[in-house]
């Protein structure tokens, strides 16, 4: 065996994108602190800023830089590494190890690619080595052909019929792919995945929808031991990507004959490739005979990996990254017991339930359907001792506006009463895979239908819809019988929440603080359960907790003082691992106070619920039920108190549960309910700024549609609409006219009493964004950031500049009065993030949020202030007095960092891409350097935006033209091929460029589709006339962009910042230097 | 109502579950299999034998019928039992052994193509009653925590408790009024189970001598059609006569015997010497069974045949001995070793196993509450400690340092658990077939 390298490069994942979430953050932490252990030096880099594995203190040099191979080769020659890790940092990761190897990087430095051999991963990606070494192990696959042509795939086509899938080589989340079921789709899917995969191959196969699915997570060490950490049984037959199922862990429909088969034959595989780490094997798998297919083997770390480690408790990451430096299973420590091995496969005595967490309540018109192509932004996991409960847990834990399982769509009633039929939309919920079909399967069985109709239609195995059904059939007890203790026990042992039990049950006139009550007074309360991997065959030391309504509990209070940190849930549009991020930060300054912390969350993807993050883990839904019981739990006893609540960090799933839990008892501590309120409450916060005589653009919380319209036209349009207590800009639209307002508030929004909608007006200045922490006397503002794209533009799809460079001495010295003023006014304790637009010279406050937000990370990292540490000290009661900091604006750093918006587009079909007060981003990244025009450059270059000049076409609104002619001027001079629309073409050919004109859509010309297709178009740059776009030819014209996968830019401010800057900037002419070198930089 | 039942420990802890009624009441036996256990005709779901834990997620019918579950009550971890039912082809042996199952959730519609029957339907016929709704994790740390012990499962006693409210919660929670006496009562009871260490199981589950599977050595006692899709390229019939001594063996070695091609003929426990010598042998092999080696009557002769076996034609001949589980005990007291008992046992498909020669860990079937002590094996006996367990360092199998004989605790024959250690019977058969070592 080789000896164990000194010094090892991690390349982290990049942006959050639909494929790739915050797993590989926790994957990379872990594999750097694994390092850290193993006396190994490591460096990382990734792009995210938004990440824990980007913090100076987890790797021992740290780059946020973009992933491309020149400017990794630039890391290495600097670091000089003898190794890297390569299978760590998702698919993005793995290509770019590859992409270095190939390029020589690695060869001519010295660097040893670590853990899996190059050689292993090419054998389980590349699609012909694969299924030839499964020809050679005699280990079955499905009929199938390699494929890099139309021709060739009707020639399969022909010869196996369909359907097909079709699965792009080198993708991740399975992009591109998809089933084609007729010579109709099929030049389409094969089209798509040809330009989706990196080689231009695809693989056509046969399809096995209605097998079940299942994978294995599987672990090998250079000495060739071998084991499976857990298996996993797919909800959802063969047909839904993995990524986008319904999962349960471990298999719940296999006797051990089958479980052991196919365990073998996952040995066999990661034998056969030589796999130094883990890996994860998909098998299909025939419901009526021993038939099995091998799918997919992931050679690599993997969101279902890190469901496999969050399931049982098995940290693979870690594990994966200790056997990469020469360790073997067995000599490595088992960080659960303490005392035995790694070797060992973990025994579950629960059941987890993991269900992904799709984007279609922020965008309603895409394509709901879900197939081998992965939609779905995150996932939540529950924990508990049957199915049933496990599954209830985990629809609660989606934070689907307080959607239970009982949740129907209108669409699904039956026409007449009288008529048995079911609806045709509520069959067809049920026959095509969607996001919603859980609920349309519980709907059908209200109905009466049987399950072995649904199976048969659905193909889902009759044990999960037996399991459904024993749901259903409580719900009609509930609703029939009186609810007498013996009732409400079986309804809390299957899983049902009080609030259900309430809804249904008559006896408690449908109040769930009369089950609450009646629980409490019966002493029927939850119990907590160790997930301990050895099914408590073993004592062990996982502090990592879920409940189950049973007779022994296990997790007794912790000693005092401790705090319970909120967590933000599942992975979503506008609430993302940044979250996540300032959660753990709270937990680890809970720590350097002195006090324990308690971590209470549902996301399995994420660094909150690694086991070793907290003090204790509770895997718990972030409802108002399950965060009170588990309070109550840490109450009892001698303490006697509950302990205090942080609920600063968790985002809004986390401030939105603050009042509830004062109510219940709870002591929320920092900012107080009512100044969440106060900032929150249209009325009161506009009285509130009145009284401090600082400006917000005029406008109104309105409770009916009459009141809007005379707001409306009080103020003038146009206005900004958006409904009261949400984040992410969901439901937002600026509104041109009256008729537009009734419409957004009749189908999009519809105003209460309770909820009242917000009618501002909307003022296209400048806007600008602060994070600042407060101790209720100073406020300390890090850094003030700038966006590049106008007011109008939702914060999180913005590019944000740090420091603020465009503002004048006086603006700057404004914005820190007003937001020291607001956050003593509101008397904040810990973080507030204000936005402000800058409108003729005046500084107009949009928003305060009296809590972390999206950009507490990125700012914690270019400005050096520890801001989450900081915040949470303060809500223990400190001064930033206390903590060594002053007030004010934190001084200016030599440095400047743009964050940029990353998109995931391409995987949601029907989903226009143009940017506007609705967020529609995923992730991020960061570019830093000393000056602005290479920190943009290098933002573009992580955020995929190849600033390199080739065919642009443009198709700019009229609105628009006049600002534009400077911007496509610029583009011209560096080199840009100028293609255009009709009336763009006219203006360009006004400025005497010479441009190629491109027909209408809408005129019957499909010219501009194709030629963005045909690949002569690198950059796209598309206005839309504001408001809700209604031209389709913008939308096509952005859709076959997003496809084609090229950069399609919808503000001609990015835009512009492009032309003007990063277009100066040449490859190579930007720093490539650790993160500290930057914040380092003389004063 | 469900039917009431009270799983009461010797050292007078109580859990409370219901039972699961199959399908026929208990009490008529099928097929003139024997009643037994406690004959459920006068007490209908009452067990009565040393509880133990397993915490295999997956394998409930493999276990069932273990011959070496006899005289206990089994706990299963894994919370969800009978999703996939029972088939006729998954029995390790005729019958089910075990004298009570308990679980926490029982599945009344298991899903899988092959289920011809539930569980406790099949259980049920053997009047083996299965106990649902128990806090089987609490049950679990009980037993880690203060060892495996007797315990009794029966219903309370008619009249003893008030009408049954419907109240399930109360009564899983031991908050049904009047219970402690019932309680008190069972643990009474459980204190006089004589104890697993002097009963004679071993004589229970052994069965009579099979049929000669003949030299074609492919002849199976059961239908081995569902194993097709696991077996290896079937070897070509090979020339080679093997003694199995039956002490409840499990189904799965004789099949992993013939797989390979193997004359085998199956003994009994209480086989001599001379009687197997009469079958003109090339090896032996001695497989799994209940209860405690050194305390069990009934493997009296199995130790002396043992012994002689080795000091005779093993050691004259140099002909192959290989031993699992309780073979393997066995084994260590026909050397001059001692067993004793572990605290709570082996029982699962998890357990990682070191061979100490090569450094490899191999994941195992285990289920043994006994094991060899290491320190009491004799030097001048030739024998070694092959195998280690990683968990807990006992001893998991023996090696002779000349002789072609190896030793097993845990389950090469795996079903249940991990067939990662199938090449111990091509070990096996190298030794056969002269071949040197591994």
């Amino acid at each position: 065996m080789a000896d164990k390298p000194k010094k090892v490069l991690i390349i982290g994942s990049g942006p959050i994108v639909i494929g790739q979430a915050a797993e590989f953050d926790y994957a990379g932490t872990q594999a750097c602190k694994a390092m850290r252990e193993e006396g190994v030096v490591s460096v990382l880099v990734n792009s995210n800023p938004a990440t824990i594995m980007t913090d100076t203190d987890v790797a021992d040099a740290v780059y946020v830089e973009p992933l491309t191979v020149p400017v990794v080769e630039r890391i290495i020659a600097r670091e000089r590494p003898d190794g890297l890790l390569p299978t760590l940092g998702g698919q993005t990761g793995l290509n770019l190890a590859k992409d270095l190897a190939d390029a020589g990087v690695l060869e001519a430095y010295g660097v040893r690619l670590l853990g899996t051999p190059l050689q292993a991963i090419k054998r389980a990606e590349d699609r012909e080595l694969f299924r030839t070494l499964m020809h050679e192990l005699g280990e079955p696959v499905p009929p199938s052909a390699i494929v890099h042509t139309l021709a060739e795939a009707h020639a399969f086509a022909r010869e196996i019929g369909f359907p097909l899938i079709v699965r792009p080589a080198y993708t991740l989340g399975g992009t591109g792919g998809g089933v084609s079921t007729s010579w109709g789709d099929l030049d389409a899917r094969v089209a798509s995945g040809l330009d989706a995969s990196p080689i231009h191959q695809i693989l056509l196969e046969r399809s096995l929808i209605g097998w079940k699915e299942i994978e294995y997570e599987v672990m090998r060490d250079a000495a060739d031991n071998c084991i499976t950490v857990c298996n996993m049984e797919n909800f959802d037959p063969m047909g839904v990507h993995t990524g986008d199922s319904i999962v349960v862990a471990p298999s719940q429909t296999l006797a051990d004959k089958e479980y052991q088969m196919l365990r073998s034959a996952a040995l066999k595989i990661i034998r056969a490739l030589g796999i130094e780490g883990g890996c994860n094997v998909q098998f299909g798998l025939d419901p009526h005979s021993f038939q099995y297919v091998v799918i997919e083997v992931n050679p690599r770390v993997s969101r279902s990996s890190a469901l496999a480690s969050k399931a049982t408790g098995y940290p693979i990451a870690r594990v994966a990254a200790k056997i990469a430096v020469g360790n073997t299973l067995g000599d490595i420590p088992n960080a659960v017991t303490g005392e035995t091995s790694a070797a060992f496969e973990p025994a579950l005595d629960y059941c987890v339930v993991k269900i992904p967490r799709w984007p279609f309540d922020k965008f309603p018109g895409g394509d709901r359907t879900i197939g081998t192509q992965m939609k779905a932004t995150g996932e939540v996991m529950a924990i508990d001792r049957s199915f049933e409960a496990a599954l209830q847990k985990a629809v609660r834990s989606l934070e689907l506006g307080g959607r239970s399982l009982l949740w129907e769509d209108e669409r699904w009633r039956s026409d007449s009463p009288q008529s048995a039929d079911l609806s045709p939309a509520l069959w067809g919920a049920i026959d095509t895979p969607n996001d919603q079909r859980l609920w349309a399967l519980m709907a059908a069985l209200r109905q009466g239908v049987p399950v072995a109709e649904l199976n048969r239609r659905s193909a889902i195995d009759p044990w999960f819809l037996e399991r459904l059904l024993r749901i259903q059939k409580m719900e009609e007890r509930l609703l029939a019988e009186p609810l007498t203790p013996g009732l409400l026990w079986e309804a809390k042992r299957l899983g049902f929440a009080d609030a259900q039990i309430g809804t249904l049950s008559e006896s408690v006139q449908g109040l769930p603080d009369r089950v609450r009550q009646m629980r409490y007074e019966l002493g029927i309360r939850p119990v907590y359960k160790m997930v301990d991997t050895c099914a408590a065959e073993f004592e062990a030391r996982t502090p990592y907790f879920y409940s189950t309504y049973e007779v022994e509990n296990e997790a007794l209070p912790l000693p005092q003082p401790r705090a319970v940190v909120i967590g933000s849930g599942p992975i979503r549009i506008g609430q993302g691992i940044e979250f996540d991020y300032c959660s753990v930060h709270s937990a680890w300054a809970l720590n350097e106070a002195g006090w324990k912390s308690v971590m209470i969350n549902s996301n399995p993807e994420t660094v909150s619920t690694d086991f070793d993050t907290s003090d204790r883990l509770y895997f718990e839904p972030l409802d108002e039920e399950s965060v009170v019981e588990v309070l109550a739990n840490e109450g009892r006893g001698p303490s006697g108190a509950m302990p205090p609540v942080i609920a600063q960090f968790g985002g809004q799933t986390a401030i939105n549960l603050a009042a509830s839990l004062e109510r219940a008892g709870a002591t929320v501590i920092g900012s107080s309910v009512q100044t969440i309120d106060l900032a929150e409450d249209r009325r009161k916060f506009e009285n509130f700024l009145d009284r401090l005589g600082i400006p917000q653009p005029p406008g109104a919380g309105v409770t009916s549609v009459k009141d809007a319209l005379t707001i409306a036209q009080h103020i003038g349009y146009p206005v900004l609409v958006r409904p009261s207590y949400v984040l992410g800009g969901r439901a937002m639209e600026i509104i041109s006219g009256p008729t537009d307002l009734e419409r957004y508030l009749r189908t999009v929004v519809a105003p209460t009493e309770k909820l009242p909608v917000l009618v501002d007006k909307y003022l296209m200045g400048k806007e600008v964004e602060v994070d600042a922490i407060a101790d209720g006397e100073q406020t300390l503002i890090p850094g003030i950031m700038e966006h590049i794209e106008r007011a109008g533009v939702h914060s999180g799809d913005s590019f944000a500049v740090y420091p603020a460079i465009n503002l004048a001495e006086e603006t700057v010295d404004q914005i820190v009065d007003y937001t020291g003023r607001i956050a003593a006014g509101l008397d904040v304790k810990g973080l507030v993030n204000v936005q402000y637009v800058i409108y003729g010279g005046q500084v107009y406050v949009l928003e305060v949020n009296p809590r972390s937000s999206r950009t507490v990370p990125f700012l914690s990292k270019v400005t050096g202030v520890p801001m989450v540490r900081l915040a949470t000290h303060i809500q223990l009661g400190k001064t930033l007095r206390d903590l060594g900091y002053p007030g004010g604006l934190w001084p200016r750093q030599k440095l400047v960092a743009v964050k940029a918006p990353v998109f995931s587009m391409s995987k949601l079909i029907g989903v226009d891409t143009y940017v506007g007060p609705e967020m529609k981003s995923t992730g991020e990244v960061m570019g830093i350097d000393r000056d602005y025009a290479p920190a943009l450059y290098k933002a573009m270059l992580a955020a995929g935006i190849n600033p390199v000049p080739g065919g642009l076409l443009l198709s700019i609104a009229d609105r628009d033209k006049d600002a534009a002619v400077p911007v496509i001027k610029q583009f011209a001079a560096a080199g840009y091929h100028l293609m255009a629309t009709p009336g763009t073409a006219t203006l360009i050919e006004s400025l005497g460029l010479s441009v190629r004109r491109v027909g209408k859509l809408s005129e019957g010309d499909p010219a501009i589709t194709d030629l963005i297709r045909s690949g002569r178009v690198q950059l796209v740059i598309n206005t839309v006339t504001g408001g809700r776009p209604v031209l389709q030819d913008g939308f096509e014209i952005r859709r076959a962009a997003v496809e084609s996968r090229i950069p399609c830019l919808t503000s001609l401010d990015t835009a512009g910042a492009l032309a003007y800057y990063s277009l100066t900037v040449s490859e190579g002419q930007y720093e490539v230097l650790p993160l500290t070198e930057y914040t380092r930089w003389p004063k | 109502m469900r039917q009431k039942l009270i799983l009461a420990l010797e050292d007078g802890r109580a859990f409370f579950g219901h039972a699961v009624s199959p399908a026929r009441p208990p009490g008529e036996p099928t097929s003139g299999e024997p009643a037994d256990v406690v004959p459920a005709a006068v007490e209908p779901w009452t067990a009565q034998g040393e509880l133990v834990f397993c915490t295999g997620m997956t394998g409930y019918q493999e276990l069932c019928s273990d011959p070496s579950y006899r005289g206990q009550l089994v706990v299963l971890t894994y919370p969800l039992i009978n999703n996939y039912g029972v088939n006729p082809a998954d029995r390790e042996s005729t019958r089910p052994w075990l004298h009570a199952l308990i679980v926490r959730e029982y599945c009344p519609e298991p899903s899988n193509w092959r289920a011809t029957q539930g569980l406790a339907e099949w259980l049920g016929g053997y009047n083996i009653p299965v106990c649902a709704g128990i806090d089987t994790r609490a049950l679990t740390r009980h037993l880690r925590t203060h060892g495996a012990m007797r315990a009794v499962l029966a219903p309370p006693a008619p009249g003893s408790l008030p009408p049954d409210d419907g109240d399930a919660g109360a009564w899983l929670l031991g908050r049904t009024p009047g219970v402690e006496g019932e309680v008190t009562r069972l643990v009474e009871r459980a204190r006089g189970i004589i104890p697993l260490s002097e009963q004679a199981l071993v004589a229970e589950v052994a069965g009579p001598a099979a049929p000669d599977t003949g030299a074609a050595g492919h002849r199976e006692p059961y239908d081995s059609s569902v194993w097709a899709p696991f077996a290896e390229p079937r070897r070509a019939s090979r020339p080679y006569r093997v003694v199995l001594i039956d002490c409840g063996v499990k189904h799965n070695i004789p099949r992993s015997l013939t797989r390979r091609g193997l004359h085998t003929i199956i003994v009994p426990y209480n086989v001599t010497l001379e009687e197997i010598e009469a079958l003109q042998p090339d090896g032996v092999v001695i497989g799994n069974g209940p209860g405690d080696p050194d305390g069990d009557p009934s493997l009296k002769t199995t130790i002396d045949t043992l012994r002689r076996l080795i000091e005779g034609p093993v050691r004259r001949r140099a002909m192959p001995l290989t031993a699992v589980c309780l073979g393997h005990q066995v084994l260590g007291l026909a050397i001059g070793g001692q067993t004793s008992r572990l605290r709570f046992g082996h029982r699962g498909a998890n357990h990682p196993v070191k061979d100490v020669r090569s450094g490899r860990v191999y994941i195992t079937s285990q289920n043994h509450g006994f094991q060899v002590d290491a320190a009491s094996i004799p030097p001048q006996s030739g024998f070694v400690v092959s195998h280690v367990n990683l968990n807990d360092g006992s001893v998991e199998g023996l090696a002779h340092k000349e002789l072609p004989v190896f030793t097993v605790q845990y389950h090469p024959e795996a079903s249940p658990g991990p067939q990662d250690n199938q090449y111990l019977f091509d070990r096996f058969v190298d030794h056969l077939e002269g071949r040197a070592g591994d």
